[in-house]
């Protein structure tokens, strides 16, 4: 998405960056870092303590608060490619950056009316349980297994590339330990704290990244008088594209791509498992109900704040200031850096050191949410469900605590390799994978009757090798990466192409199903939905 | 099928109480879906549209403020959605659990 991300690496290659010009380490950014880890560790150890059971380890006893939750998930959801990513996208592309911001909150009234509250109803940890309610376990718990884990591990490798670069340019340590401390730290989180310190984890992070993305936004108001007009005026002033900033069509040139684009941010967020994770760490449906209200009511103001932000930076993040290297033109740090030199550009190193010690907070607990959510998909849907259905409690948790170090591992040494990548693509793709796979699996599911586990399984499969598929036949894997003249499947986003797959693959397979198993399953979905209506049940599934 | 999920099934109260949430969460689901796919259509296909400011007095353009517009309507749909239900859903599924649970003991 940004071909000058090759760059950043160069860029960041330079021993002195503009706000350490004299190569000193950021004393107040550090100083707030070990705070924030500090009371990190000191909630793991009490939520070590009190995680007894399966139910504690994955879902928090289901004691979190609709207010609570709420918070958590806007922190789930407010990464860093959404605070440092847009801004970078806004920096770049202008207004097209914007759909960004609009898509992602677009995405929260669809979670809502759809499926949070049948979810909560259905399901005990993970949206597998919800949709192998009525279908078979084992392939179907496979089948979302594998949607999960594309999913995180694609989110995670973006989040660490993020990471690993924030750290390099503040703390001045190196990529590759940098990467090594934020695994060790959110494997730690995971498997001592399980959903409990990770949820808390996210509370913390997400009042932080709120409080910081006001003040940010309100002192960049200040600057121009308390005018949004003023810092458009800017903004266009000092863009090399002038006016142009304002006009649709940098990012998406064509029709196709805006819409598919667009479907990717809309379905994708009903489709990352560690948000859908979410929603069975409360008591019942209105507690999850409530949730999605606040989740949608902080991310809507944090992304208004964005547009703020983004046209911030490209007025104030200049050439003069220092935020260029000199010789190649290039943002220092790569352009995902634009909303941090907005920081120091409006509030100096202190502010600098505040804004990035929020960034890093926010990486940590997004990563450490996406582990927990990945070590429930193996240890909960696969092995207690699919390969070991008599494990015991004990058991099922130990295999999740080993499935987050191994997760870990994975994320540091993919984080390692895919240093010098585009980091945006990754994380679109994650969301392509949610809104083409795991989304209509969870949808149909509880919707139409006549699904049948073999429809679920072709539509599925149907639907993760058109996504996969195009993404790397495409113009940024083909191309960019790969090298290839031209690109075999012609667009960036190929959600609109996946889900069309998906959907047909899963509605031929369940139409043309005449098994005796598939009448079973459809005489099965009255029962379901009387419980996805009313939560009849429900209590029972989540006392363990 | 268990018997109490039976005596809801065959209830038409719990029929009822399907239909009128469903018809309200379809119904805001197709207000995001139209705001949202009209965003993206402007952008997709008449982006000039979107270029142009406001009125001669300012910089902010009607894409700017439909972005903003298109955030807003989707918090007040999620609110609008969440006050209905727990004041009248929540409210008519307990009852109707109640009533439900209770013949299902006496028989």
């Amino acid at each position: 998405m940004r071909p000058r991300a090759s760059l950043l690496a160069a860029g960041l290659l330079l021993p002195t960056a503009a706000h350490a010009a004299d190569g000193a380490v950021n004393k107040l950014a550090v100083a707030m870092f070990l705070g924030f880890v500090g009371i990190t560790l000191a909630i793991t150890f009490w939520a070590a303590r009190r995680t007894r059971t399966t139910h504690d380890f994955y879902a928090a006893g289901g004691r979190i608060t609709g207010f609570q939750n709420g918070l958590a998930i806007a922190g789930d959801f407010m990464s860093a490619a959404t605070f440092l990513g847009i801004s970078a996208l806004m920096f770049e592309h202008g207004f097209d950056g914007l759909i960004y911001a609009v898509g992602g909150v677009a995405g929260w009234p669809l979670v809502l009316f759809l499926l949070a509250e049948r979810l909560k109803n259905l399901g005990k940890y993970t949206f597998a349980d919800a949709v192998s309610l009525r279908l078979q376990a084992k392939p179907i718990r496979s089948l979302a297994a594998t949607g999960s884990l594309c999913a995180v591990v694609l989110y995670l490798i973006g989040q660490m590339v993020g990471a690993g670069k924030l750290v390099e340019v503040l703390f001045h340590l190196d990529y590759d330990y940098a990467v090594c401390v934020i695994g060790g730290l959110m494997v730690f989180y995971v498997s001592f704290g399980g959903m409990i310190a990770t949820t808390w984890v996210q509370i913390i992070k997400a009042s932080l990244l709120l409080a910081g993305g006001s003040l940010l936004a309100f002192l960049v108001y200040r600057h121009f008088n308390y005018s949004f007009d003023a810092i458009l005026r800017g903004a266009v002033a000092n863009h090399p594209r002038g006016i142009e900033l304002l006009e649709p069509g940098h990012l998406v040139r064509d029709p196709v791509s805006a819409i598919s684009l667009g479907t990717t941010l809309l379905l994708g967020t009903a489709g990352l498992p560690h948000i859908l994770m979410r929603f069975f760490t409360v008591a019942d449906a209105p507690a999850a109900r409530r949730s999605v209200l606040f989740a949608t009511g902080f991310i809507g103001y944090f992304y208004l704040l964005i547009f703020v932000l983004g046209f911030g930076a490209v007025a104030l993040v200049t050439h003069d200031g220092g935020y260029f290297d000199p010789k190649t033109n290039v943002m220092i740090g790569g352009t995902n850096m634009a909303a941090i030199h907005l920081a120091h550009a409006i509030g100096g190193d202190a502010f600098l050191g505040f804004m990035s010690a929020v960034c890093f907070a926010t990486i940590l607990a997004v990563v450490s949410g996406l582990t927990l959510s990945g070590a429930s998909a193996i240890s909960h849907d696969l092995y207690a469900n699919v390969f070991n259905p008599h494990a015991t409690e004990q058991e099922v948790v130990r295999i999740s605590k080993i499935t987050a170090l191994v997760l870990g591992v994975i994320a540091v040494s993919l984080g390692l390799v895919f240093e010098h990548q585009n980091v945006a693509y990754m994380v679109q793709l994650a969301f392509a994978i949610g809104a083409s796979v795991n989304f209509p699996l969870l949808f149909l599911s509880m919707y139409w009757r006549d699904l049948t586990t073999w429809g679920a399984l072709l539509g599925g499969i149907m639907g993760l090798t058109t996504a996969v598929g195009g993404i790397i036949l495409g113009p940024t894997v083909w191309v960019e990466v790969l090298h290839h003249a031209a690109p075999i499947f012609p667009y960036k986003y190929p959600t609109l192409f996946a889900l069309a797959a998906s959907f047909s693959g899963s509605l031929v397979g369940s139409l043309l199903d005449r098994s005796p198993q598939a009448s079973a399953e459809r005489a099965a979905f009255a029962a379901q939905f009387v419980r996805s209506q009313t939560g009849l049940g429900a209590e029972a599934a989540s006392v363990h | 099928m268990h018997d109490l999920y039976r005596l809801i099934d065959a209830d038409p109260e719990f029929h009822a109480l399907q239909r009128a949430r469903s018809r309200f969460s379809w119904g805001l689901l197709a207000c995001v879906f139209v705001a949202f796919y009209s965003f993206l259509s402007v952008i997709a296909f008449a982006p000039t549209w979107f270029s142009r400011p406001l009125n001669a007095h300012t910089m902010v353009t009607t894409g700017i403020a439909a972005g903003v517009a298109v955030i807003l309507f989707s918090v007040v749909l999620t609110a609008w959605y969440v006050w209905r239900a727990n004041r009248e859903f929540d409210v008519r599924n307990q009852v109707l659990l109640a009533r439900l649970k209770q013949r299902a003991t006496t028989r």
